[in-house]
């Protein structure tokens, strides 16, 4: 076994990966949020459509959405992975456990709740994400140029309010799950000051209720607006 | 018997020098044919396992916890002295031996307390060297303190932690000869019996605490670092586990038990509160700097406080007695530990002692608050308060803390010659478990500096010069001594899970330390250390038919591992009181109320008693024969402790 | 007090084990823990009942012997251990549940005692500086900034009882072995092996079969002595500091 793979299946090199992976999709948030506030923009989804064609096209952007896909899968796998292991380090459980005296819910349900983000991530790519790639999408023109109508998608799927309701649960648990995972991630890759991590646990707090509430706004805008 | 120290000629400064010199050495490339046995793995048995396997010797460590780590030296709190003079307030190696041979109020030996002095330097740059913490300065050099009433600061310590720091620093150096493969270790073992074959110790036989199993162990000499026997009163400072078996068991094959009688007690600890207690716990000593001691004037309050119709609080200055104040207005409340603890017992014994129990005293810290303010005392001792807490669930910033004395050290153990070398041949004690550097009274951070001595930087010197004495034959197990003293023990283990009596082995361990604490603690009386010997004499013959001890030996069963502790406690008590009965005097640890000043302080008899008091085992139920091994005193005076 | 004592009996390493009530009377509030089950072993002897065996030895909270995981949280209701822990923490009538450690490295020996062994093999790894006896430089002449030495301090308090396993969900063991990497880290005498010695740690860890950490903070939360889950985050430092610039293939 080489250093490298026996660095990466150790506990630690394992958790590494969980971290890396996890902060590249933080990073991947903030993008795909940042972007999506376009569909605030009231100017019947022009400037939505022009991102949502950069983005499936430019490459660098195509580069770092690879990036994307991988660390989904990876995050995924060694989630499971480490799940596993976990399970088995403990093969005979308590009778009775005061664990909420300890530490919080989220952070023992990470996995639980990984979960129903993956749920929600595969309606999400087959609604938006697969039909931008293989779909049938009626397309528009802007100064010449032709664009598929993502945002006609968009609007046509939020109207309904089970998809919205899904939607806005989904993110409550995305919230959840970065209550932890952002500052949690820091703590694995060992950058830990006396200065800074209180910096960082304060911009984790911000981050996992800012970015989840302005994703759930986006579906709700739409609903209450068309 | 003549009992030959083997203290070395020469002047005192260069004995322990020429002895190294003049200590066969043992061939490196032959180390490696060398086996050595050494049971316990506190600070003396870790650090001599460590230092002797990084020799090249083959070592087995035995210890009955889960882990090395775990054996009672981690419990000293205060600190380890050493003749570093880094304050440069006037220490040296001399003052730190001069210090300790009085402190032991004249009874140890001057060759070996003098070199427990001169090496007390190399174990803190050793410890340092490990990675213990100890407590710095902002310049980053370490830290002192005075300890213990000392004039100078020679205290090295890690919080109230240093003996958990020390030990773990030789468990560390431990640990790594056991992954090297040198040390082999047997946790969870305890050792039951001493091989001796012609008349030289040549193993030892072992109960396997988790299966059972009684098997046997060859070596070419065997190291007891065992610690010492204060759990003999039930109630102490020690651990739960802390025993005499190991000591005893090599008493009875032949070697010397040395002043069985010094036993320290300790004023400072928290008092009984019930018969349920199984322990008691120490209290740092420095409270006593701040604290008052009291207890009520008369009886008839003493008694309304114990019935809680009263609170400590209500009773005013002038029905309050301050007797450690009023008796010796010079050291007050700081008097050494042998007078604080005596004199709480006297006003105990006179109805005057508080807690429902009636056996404690007030240790008030309320002028003290009144005077600093709350601050400054909870700096000062707010780790202390916060456990005393814990404990009792009373706050002491508000009500009075109660202490009352505790067994806390045994200065006796088994005679050791200035090799540690006991009178069988190839059969050592180190630390506790020895008796050689304390005399009748330890001083405090003493204990740890002892057991470190004895483990890196005595016994890896003194140990060759035997080793080279004999030759690298493999000792082999099958001789029939092995076989012999494993079926005895096997026998013993079989006799006591046989009785099926009606009493558990804790009645006769609480009755035992009863009798110990009543006869032979702080304050001891021909008359009642006469009693208490037929009284244990008694207790053993009703402990062998009617103990009741369940479960089997193939199994974990730590009813039957007490009841072997318990016997043998049951057999040093008497001897314990058989030693008291003989020293016709008092000192140190040991106050025989027959003879004190009209003061009513220890009164020594330097020209009859100046001897070591060594114990020879006859056979069971035969009085032990006393040999004495007189202590010449070539450079210091020997004179009276007063502190009035 | 009177109590009902769930307590988890099992005869040897290979029995199933199961839980057996007890009523228990007379128990005073001023007594610790371990005095109640003493009380209750007295009981049990002179019934003629195997006593309920558990690990315990200083009872003063500093040799890491005694376990327990008492109503669901290792050494009970309180951050200590369970021999400073009283019986005035719990009320007249209470069910207190008693079960041993929980973990595939500690394997339950009998009744509640575990075999924490594994924690001995993680030191025998590397927590050690590798010095031999005698020929050590004057204590002086390793000045080490005071604020370093009180943080290799506030690790090197670690008591060893296994209370971080015990707690953690996933039976990690980052919390005993982080705080003896980061002690020797932090000092200058433990510069020398600093990189192997993380190295072999955390892989004698991982082969004794401890969970990884999912940064709860439950085993600093419970930890007895209070050590800071910031040495987890300084051994991950340590570790991949290590691997990726140590010669050890």
């Amino acid at each position: 076994m080489s250093w490298v793979t026996k660095t990466l299946s150790s506990t630690l090199g394992r958790k590494l990966i969980m971290a890396l992976t996890g902060l590249f999709l933080i990073l991947f948030l903030t993008g795909h949020v940042s972007g999506n506030l376009l569909l605030f923009k009231g100017d019947g989804g022009e400037a939505f459509n022009i991102y949502a064609k950069f983005m499936t096209t430019n490459p660098a952007v195509k580069l770092l959405s690879y990036l994307t896909y991988i660390s989904v899968i990876a995050h995924v796998i060694y989630s499971i992975i480490l799940t596993q292991m976990n399970k088995s380090a403990r093969p005979v459980g308590y009778s009775e456990s005061k664990a909420s005296t300890n530490s919080t819910w989220s952070s023992r349900n990470m996995g639980v709740l990984g979960t129903i983000i993956l749920i929600f991530l595969v309606v999400h790519l087959q609604g938006f994400w697969a039909q931008m790639h293989w779909g049938e999408i009626p397309t528009v023109t802007y100064e010449g140029e032709e664009y598929k109508d993502l945002y006609l998608i968009v609007s046509e799927a939020f109207k309904q309010e089970w998809l919205v309701a899904l939607y806005v649960i989904s993110m409550g648990f995305l919230g959840y799950h970065l209550s932890h995972g952002f500052s949690s991630a820091f703590q694995t890759l060992g950058l830990n000051h006396k200065k800074y991590t209180p910096a960082i646990k304060t911009i984790g707090k911000l981050y996992c209720i800012v970015v989840p509430v302005l994703f759930a706004s986006m579906p709700l805008y739409i609903y209450f607006t068309s | 018997m003549i009992l030959d120290s083997k203290i070395p000629a020469g002047p005192l400064a260069e004995k322990w020098t020429k002895h190294k010199f003049s200590s066969k050495l043992v061939n490196p490339a032959n180390k490696r044919k060398y086996d050595v046995i050494v049971v316990g793995t506190g600070l003396a048995g870790a650090s001599a396992a460590a230092s002797l396997a990084e020799l090249g010797y083959n070592v087995k460590a035995f210890c009955f916890q889960d882990s090395p780590r775990r054996a009672h030296s981690i419990a000293a709190q205060g600190g380890i002295n050493a003749a570093k003079n880094y304050q440069n307030d006037g220490d040296s190696v001399y003052r730190l031996f001069y210090d300790t041979i009085k402190g032991g109020d004249y009874r140890a030996r001057e060759a070996n307390v003098y070199r427990l002095a001169e090496v007390s330097v190399n174990i803190i740059d050793q410890c340092v060297a490990q990675g213990v913490p100890f407590a710095r300065e902002y310049g980053g050099l370490l830290a002192n303190r005075s300890f213990g009433g000392a004039q100078v600061s020679r205290t090295f310590y890690a919080r109230g932690q240093t003996g958990q720091q020390l030990l773990l620093g030789a468990y560390s150096a431990l640990s790594r000869q056991v992954a090297t493969g040198k040390v082999k270790l047997y946790p969870r073992t305890e050792m039951m019996d001493v091989v001796v074959i012609d008349g030289q110790a040549k193993g030892i036989v072992t109960r396997n605490l988790i299966t059972g199993a009684v098997e046997t162990h060859a070596a070419h000499a065997v190291l007891l670092c065992t610690g010492g026997y204060g759990n003999v009163f039930f109630l102490s400072t020690n651990a739960m586990g802390s025993n005499v078996t190991a000591a005893w068991r090599a008493h009875k094959r032949g070697a010397h038990f040395a002043n069985p009688c010094f036993t320290q007690i300790h004023p400072t600890c928290i008092p009984v509160s019930g018969d349920h207690q199984s322990k008691l716990t120490l209290m740092s000593e420095s409270l006593r700097n701040d604290g008052r001691v009291w207890v009520p004037k008369t009886q008839e309050t003493a008694e309304k406080l114990r019935k809680g119709q009263i609170k400590a609080n209500d009773i005013k200055d002038e029905d309050r007695d301050y007797f450690l104040e009023r008796k010796y207005p010079s050291f007050g409340n700081l008097v050494p530990r042998d007078v604080a603890s005596r004199n709480a017992k006297y006003v105990c014994d006179e109805g005057r002692g508080v807690n429902e129990t009636g056996e404690a005293v007030f240790l008030d810290f309320r002028d003290a608050i009144k005077r600093d303010g709350r601050d400054v005392i909870e700096q000062k001792y707010g780790n202390l308060f916060d456990m005393y807490m814990q404990i009792t669930g009373e706050n002491p910033y508000e009500v009075p803390m109660m202490i009352y004395p505790a067994v806390h050290y045994t200065m006796g153990g088994l005679w050791v010659d200035y090799n540690l070398m006991t009178s069988v041949p190839g059969l050592y004690a180190l630390g506790e478990a020895n008796f050689s550097d304390h005399g009748a009274n330890r001083l405090g951070a003493s204990a740890l500096m002892q057991g470190l001595a004895d483990g890196y930087f005595v016994i890896p010197y003194t140990l060759g010069d035997y080793l080279a004495s004999i030759p690298p034959k493999k000792v082999e197990e099958d001789h029939p001594e092995f076989a012999k003293v494993k079926a005895e023990v096997e026998g013993r283990i079989q006799k006591l899970l046989s009785i099926n009596g009606t009493k558990t082995v804790d009645y006769f361990h609480k009755k035992l330390g009863k009798i110990m604490w009543n006869e032979c603690g702080m304050a001891r009386t021909a008359e009642g250390l006469k009693k208490a010997k037929s009284e244990i004499q008694a207790l053993r013959k009703e402990f062998w038919s009617d103990v009741k001890v369940l479960g089997a030996n193939e199994e974990l069963n730590q009813s039957l591992e007490k009841a072997h502790r318990v016997a043998d406690f049951l057999e040093l008590g008497e001897l314990m009181v058989d030693d008291a009965l003989n020293r016709n005097e008092s000192c140190g640890g040991h106050f025989r109320e027959e003879y004190q000043t009209p003061e009513g302080e220890a009164l020594r008899d330097d020209e009859n008693y100046a001897y070591v008091a060594a114990w020879k085992y006859m056979g069971e139920g035969v009085q032990e024969e006393l040999d004495k091994e007189p202590l010449v005193f070539e450079n210091v005076k020997l004179t009276q402790r007063s502190y009035k | 007090m009177k109590l009902t004592l769930k307590i988890w009996r099992q005869k040897n390493a290979s029995d199933k084990g199961g839980f057996v009530a007890y009523p228990i009377d007379g128990i005073s509030k001023d007594m610790s823990f371990l005095e109640m089950l003493d009380v209750l072993n007295e009981h049990l002897t002179e019934k003629g009942e195997d006593p309920v065996h558990f690990d315990h030895d200083c009872r003063e909270g500093i040799c890491g012997m005694c376990s327990l995981y008492i109503n669901g949280k290792p050494h009970g209701p309180q951050q200590t251990t369970t021999c400073q822990l009283h019986m005035r923490s719990f009320n007249d009538g209470d069910t207190i549940t008693i079960e041993p450690w929980r973990a595939k490295a500690f394997p339950v020996v009998k009744d509640l005692v575990v075999d924490r062994s594994a924690f001995d093999r993680i030191i025998q790894a590397g927590g050690y500086v590798s010095v031999r006896t005698g020929g050590v430089p004057d204590a002086n002449e390793i000045p080490i900034p005071k604020t370093i030495a009180d943080l290799a301090m506030d690790a090197a308090q670690c008591i060893g009882c296994g209370a971080c396993v015990a707690a953690c969900k996933n039976a990690s063991a980052m919390l005993f072995t982080s705080a003896k990497i980061s002690q020797l880290a932090l000092l200058p005498q433990g510069q020398v092996e600093r990189k192997t010695r993380a190295e072999k740690m955390v892989a004698q860890m991982d082969a004794e079969g401890f969970g990884s950490c999912t940064n709860t903070g439950a085993c600093e939360a419970e930890c007895p002595k209070g050590i800071s889950i910031t040495n987890i985050a300084r051994m991950n430092r340590e570790y991949f500091s290590a691997v990726v610039s140590s010669d050890n293939l």
